[in-house]
């Protein structure tokens, strides 16, 4: 069981901090949601807090007075009290309907999108979250999305493989991404900075590192951003491995790919280029830009022994400049 | 030779069923041998087969939790890889729930007593109950045998499409599960025809003790929902092998029929899991305080709705699955409905100390700590029903914090109680009070300190079954993990005094606590048989002499 | 002081220890095997509930699917099990009334209208497999020159899953008629003690009731 020590790539979304202080604080509150659930959080606290202080108080209080004294001490012959019963089953009656109420009447409005709303479309699958924007087409976020501030948007989500679930607790909104189905959220984000996102449904090995963040930024800043990541193609002045590097990063390989000789889901690149690997199917191949290029258009054609078919195709999303420079960075990882 | 058939178990240190036959070898010693165990039709041999069993498996999915708990003290995945980490919080679910939390008190305690308490010689169908439990014994193989061949990491919920997809022992896990669905049906439909038709002269419903109506409560629910589960796993595993594309949406299925399916069973089960407990409450209150359990025929009732009101709350675990929200509304209404006899249990309970005369027994002290952490996790109930409230803490650790303060919080804690409350009856020895109050002390302070502030990181966002997770949650790992060595300590230090007292300790009279059931008239150990002469009951089981039948104050005759 | 009911020692040798009569031994039986007969409801309606499902996904291709079954051998085993809860009932009453020749007789008859079920239902599921027409991922019948709607093989998922589990019971069935039919050929049985019977009774007549509600709907309905 303890075995080789599994490193997972240390995220810099790691250390995004999303609580308002310390380390009993309520998460920031960054959308329109923020509000009608915390208020409906801290009543139900408050009443919560009420009813177990009053239960816990009588009984120790109870357990304390009424404790035994003498041996043949008499208790008393009470077994019920109809006015008493009928109050404590009506009260928490009422009580209880009107947070029910409550939170019927807020989810219904988390449920009905403005008609204004931005479109995103978001798709999750084994281990990471492709955001895209219909409206800016050739924009690609890898576990990342961005949303202006003050203007609401909503996600239309799917799953590739299994049930993933996208969560960013700081606009307190979730819902299931579900294989072979389209679901549906909204939010207005009121904050900028940046947020934690989830996947909160169970989906296998790397279920935790399937994190990313929410970036909120000012209306004018937002969509200078959309343009800034819709264009992956090479700098002025950029080596061709220097944006192969680019292209890794964001399309979400780190996920199953070190470079650093660790073992993930996927090999290495690490001193991969020109290598002779064993397929599973017993022949062997050498990793040359060919391979490269077919691993990722028909990823589950040659895999190496010992590692399972698991890498989703990148046919129709990454262009030929793109995949010229996949090969050209993994031939300077050494 | 004593021809009395009315109950006076206060006869010091004795009983009518002690005295004056006497004394009958105890149905320990009555037959020798182990295969006259392992034969065994005796209900009280088969619940103590059980409780040695459920209590191993809790120490299996105990080891399990502390190693998840040890994973998480750091915010990287060091100890254990994620596949394996994934396998064990798999474990520990899968291990608690089908072979600890729901057979524990049916089948060992209610085993055992609910005969003894209705004054009949055993269960109505004995040999039935002996297969109940092999049937026990091959589930749980199957699930040993899922560990040996390299797990299962589904989790214990088993949602499609991982688990039909997944290359770990999903079939034998499955399969497991689906046999141990079987002894679970079996030992309700027992319970159920022993209560209607062996309850001794006298021993009328009203009469009945609150634990019976608890089992009685539980026994309907085993047998209704478990074969809709037995179904959902035949699928699975015919999903999984023929993918005829039930849940799989590539084949044509729907994966969140599935989920539909899976909680119209483990709904009703977590109610399985608490029925009894809430029965062994009123039990100790009342012994322990010598006072008739306050509102009685409230509580026996509460235990039926509830029964009935779970089996229609199942859609409060798909709120943000995509379910409609039209049924999300109805769902959130009725999981409301079923708060409410939830809570006329825990006023009652209370309200029953009022002018009694408490001893601080391990029981009581297990009774007292029962209302403090179900309570809260009842209470926290209420935030996940509401329906913009769950979408914030859906899956995030609020809901495991939730769901152990009832479980274990409440369940589990139930049960230790019912073992110091009947470990005399049982085994015919006392253990020593001071060890267990000192256990019930580190139970107490180790599960809060284990459970209490996940509800804080779950309001903050940090998501369940997660490996490895973001810095800002670190220090409340850290004290959660160190709660959970408080609390292992705690039963650890409970079993060693237990077991302790099955060598050393002090002989144990027939009613040590001054019981008014009519287990208390048996011998510690009882014989085999239970009772010498069928019980004639003409008084209901809370009836203390302690109590003041002079005049004041309210006087009720049942 | 005897125990309230008992039965004047020796008791007959079908009165069990625990029980304290013979009506209070019949009656229990009788609970447990309605109660067991209740999570054979709930277990079947599972299913029913997944074909419901599905019929509601894929209207047209559950029809076109359908079309498929056998109506001729559905409806003979639909005969033969209404038959034989006939034959059943009637060694129920057999049994009731102490004539133990019957009794034998209409057991005998009863598992023989089971084995026709199970042969006739061997022959509808040969002719499946023959035709490609398997559950799931193993379903093939366009090799044969079935063109089907495209998710038929949810639907032969189901029918087998439904009419294979439907059929375990049938087969257990048989088991324990014929062990029922041992003792009532030793003269276990009479007008005191006719507990067997009558409850292997029951649970024949649940295995016949969920047949008349798979037939129509696997088989018939438009």
């Amino acid at each position: 069981m303890i075995s080789t020590l599994f490193h997972a790539p240390e995220p810099a979304k790691k250390y995004i901090k999303d609580v308002e202080g310390g380390s009993w604080s309520m998460p920031i509150d960054a959308s329109t949601f923020g509000d009608p659930i915390d208020t409906l959080y801290l009543f139900i606290v408050a009443i919560d807090v009420l009813f177990f202080a009053l239960i816990v108080a009588t009984m120790v209080y109870f357990a304390w007075k009424y404790r035994r004294r003498t041996k043949f001490q008499k208790t008393s012959s009470i077994t019920h009290n109809g006015k008493i019963e009928f109050l404590w089953s009506a009260i928490p009656a009422v009580l209880l309907i009107v947070i029910f109420l409550w939170g019927e009447i807020d989810y219904m409005k988390m449920s009905v999108p403005p008609g204004d709303a931005i479109d995103i479309r978001i798709k999750g699958q084994k281990w990471f979250w492709t955001v895209t924007y219909p409206d800016h087409p050739g924009v690609i976020l890898t576990d990342e999305i961005i949303v202006p501030e003050g203007r609401p948007v909503r996600l239309t989500m799917t799953s590739e493989d299994v049930i993933h679930s996208f969560y960013i607790p700081a606009f307190r909104v979730k819902k299931d991404a579900v294989p072979g189905r389209y679901t549906n959220i909204w939010f207005q984000a009121t904050r900028v900075g940046e947020y934690n996102l989830f996947c909160t449904e169970y989906c296998g090995d790397d279920h935790s590192g399937m994190i990313g963040v929410a970036k909120v930024l000012p209306w004018d800043q937002f969509e200078k951003a959309l343009e800034e990541a819709g264009r992956l193609a090479p700098n002025t002045g950029e080596s061709m491995a220097g944006f192969g590097r680019r292209v890794f990063e964001r399309r979400g390989c780190p996920v199953c790919h070190s470079v650093d000789g660790t073992r993930l889901v996927g090999p290495s690149f690490k001193g991969k280029y020109g290598s002779q690997e064993q397929l599973a199917d017993g022949t062997s191949v050498t990793v040359d830009d060919n391979y490269i290029r077919k691993s990722l258009l028909e990823p589950n054609a040659q895999v190496v022994s010992g590692f399972t078919p698991q890498m989703p195709s990148f046919a129709g999303q990454l262009n030929d400049e793109q995949i010229t420079a996949l090969v050209e960075f993994i031939k300077s990882v050494k | 030779m004593s021809t009395s058939t009315t109950m006076d178990p206060h006869q010091t240190g004795a009983s009518s069923e002690s005295h004056g036959h006497g004394r009958e070898p105890s149905y320990l010693v009555a037959k020798p041998g182990l295969w006259s165990w392992l034969a065994t039709v005796d209900h009280k041999r088969l619940g103590i087969m059980y409780l040695v069993l459920t209590l191993l498996f809790f120490l299996v999915g105990g080891v399990a939790a502390l190693a998840v708990r040890t994973e998480l003290l750091t915010p990287e995945g060091d100890f254990l890889t994620a596949i394996n980490y994934n396998k064990m919080f798999t474990l520990h679910g899968a291990v608690m729930v089908f072979l600890v939390i729901i057979p524990m008190v049916p089948a060992a305690f209610g085993n055992f007593f609910l005969p003894i308490m209705l004054g009949a010689k055993d269960v109505a169908f004995p040999r039935l109950n002996l297969m109940s439990f092999w049937i026990y014994v091959l589930g749980a193989c199957f699930f040993l045998y899922t560990i040996f061949a390299g797990g299962l990491d589904t989790g214990w919920t088993f949602y499609t499409p991982y688990s039909t997809t997944t290359g770990t022992a999903v079939i034998s896990a499955v399969a497991g599960a689906f046999i141990l669905g079987f002894s679970s049906i079996l030992t309700g439909l027992n319970f159920i025809v022993t209560v209607h038709k062996m309850r001794a002269p006298g021993l009328t419903w009203n009469r009945m003790p609150l634990f019976i109506w608890a089992l009685y409560a539980t026994a309907v629910v085993q047998v209704l929902a478990t074969p809709v589960l037995a179904i959902t796993l035949l699928l699975l595993a015919i999903e999984r092998t023929l993918n005829i594309g039930i849940f799989d949406p590539k084949m044509g299925g729907d994966p969140v029929l599935f989920q539909h399916f899976f909680w119209f069973y483990s709904h009703p089960a977590v109610y399985i899991m608490i029925l009894p407990g809430f029965g062994i409450t009123s039990e100790l209150i009342a012994v322990h305080s010598k006072k008739h359990i306050f509102g009685y025929k409230a509580i026996a009732l509460s235990s039926v709705s509830i029964a009935i009101i779970g089996f229609l709350v199942w859609g409060h675990h798909l709120f943000v699955s995509g379910q409609s929200e039209l049924a999300g509304v109805l769902f959130s209404f009725i999981t409301f409905a079923v708060a409410v006899p939830t809570a006329i249990k825990v006023f009652s309970w209370t309200a029953t100390l009022y002018k009694g005369a408490i001893d601080f027994t391990t029981p009581m002290l297990y009774g007292l700590m029962f209302i403090f952490t179900f309570t809260i996790g009842g209470l926290t109930g209420i935030f996940l029903g509401a329906l913009s409230i769950d979408v914030h803490l859906h899956d995030t650790y609020f809901v495991v914090a939730h769901f152990h303060y009832v479980m274990m919080g409440g369940g589990i804690i139930a049960a230790i109680g019912a073992l110091h409350h009947w470990w005399a009856k049982m085994f015919g020895r006392m253990y020593n009070e001071r060890a267990g109050q000192i256990g019930a002390l580190l139970v107490f302070v180790g599960f809060n300190m284990t459970f209490f502030n996940q509800f804080v990181l779950g309001q903050q966002g940090m998501p369940r079954r997660y490996y490895t997770y973001v810095e800002q949650f670190h220090d409340q790992h850290v004290l959660s993990t160190w709660g959970s060595y408080v609390l292992g300590a705690g039963l650890v230090w409970t079993a060693m005094y237990l077991i302790a007292s099955l060598f050393k300790g002090k002989a144990a009279p027939a009613n040590p606590w001054g019981g008014a059931s009519l287990e208390w008239i048996t011998q510690s150990p009882p014989i085999e048989h239970n009772f010498h002469e069928t019980p004639v009951v003409t008084a209901d089981p809370y009836n203390f002499p302690e109590i003041d039948r002079s005049g004041t104050g309210r006087h009720h005759e049942h | 002081m005897r125990p309230q009911g008992a039965e004047p020692h020796p008791h007959p040798s079908y009165l069990q220890h625990h029980f304290d009569n013979r009506e209070q031994q019949a009656s229990a039986a009788k609970l447990g095997m309605w109660v067991f007969l209740a999570t054979e409801i709930l277990m079947f309606s599972g299913l029913f509930l997944g074909y419901f499902i599905i019929r509601m996904f894929y209207p047209e291709m559950v029809l076109g699917a359908h079309e498929h079954l056998s109506k001729t051998a559905g409806g003979i085993n639909t005969v033969v099990l209404i038959t034989s809860s006939f034959t059943m009932a009637l060694g129920v009453r057999a049994a009731q009334t102490n004539n133990r020749k019957q009794c034998v007789w209409m057991l005998a008859l009863t598992i023989l209208c089971a084995g026709i079920f199970m042969v006739v239902k061997y022959f509808e599921y040969s002719s499946k497999f023959h035709h490609g027409m398997l559950p799931g991922r193993f379903y093939h019948a366009y090799d044969f020159g079935y063109d089907l709607p495209k998710y038929a093989h949810v639907f032969f998922g189901i029918y087998f899953t439904m009419t294979g589990l439907h059929g375990v019971h049938v087969l257990v069935g048989m088991g324990v008629l014929t062990w029922v039919l041992i003792r009532a050929k030793r003269g276990e049985f009479s007008a005191e003690y006719y507990t067997p019977v009558e409850n292997v009774g029951l649970y024949w007549h649940l295995v016949d009731l969920v047949w008349i509600f798979l037939f129509p709907l696997l088989y018939l309905v438009k």
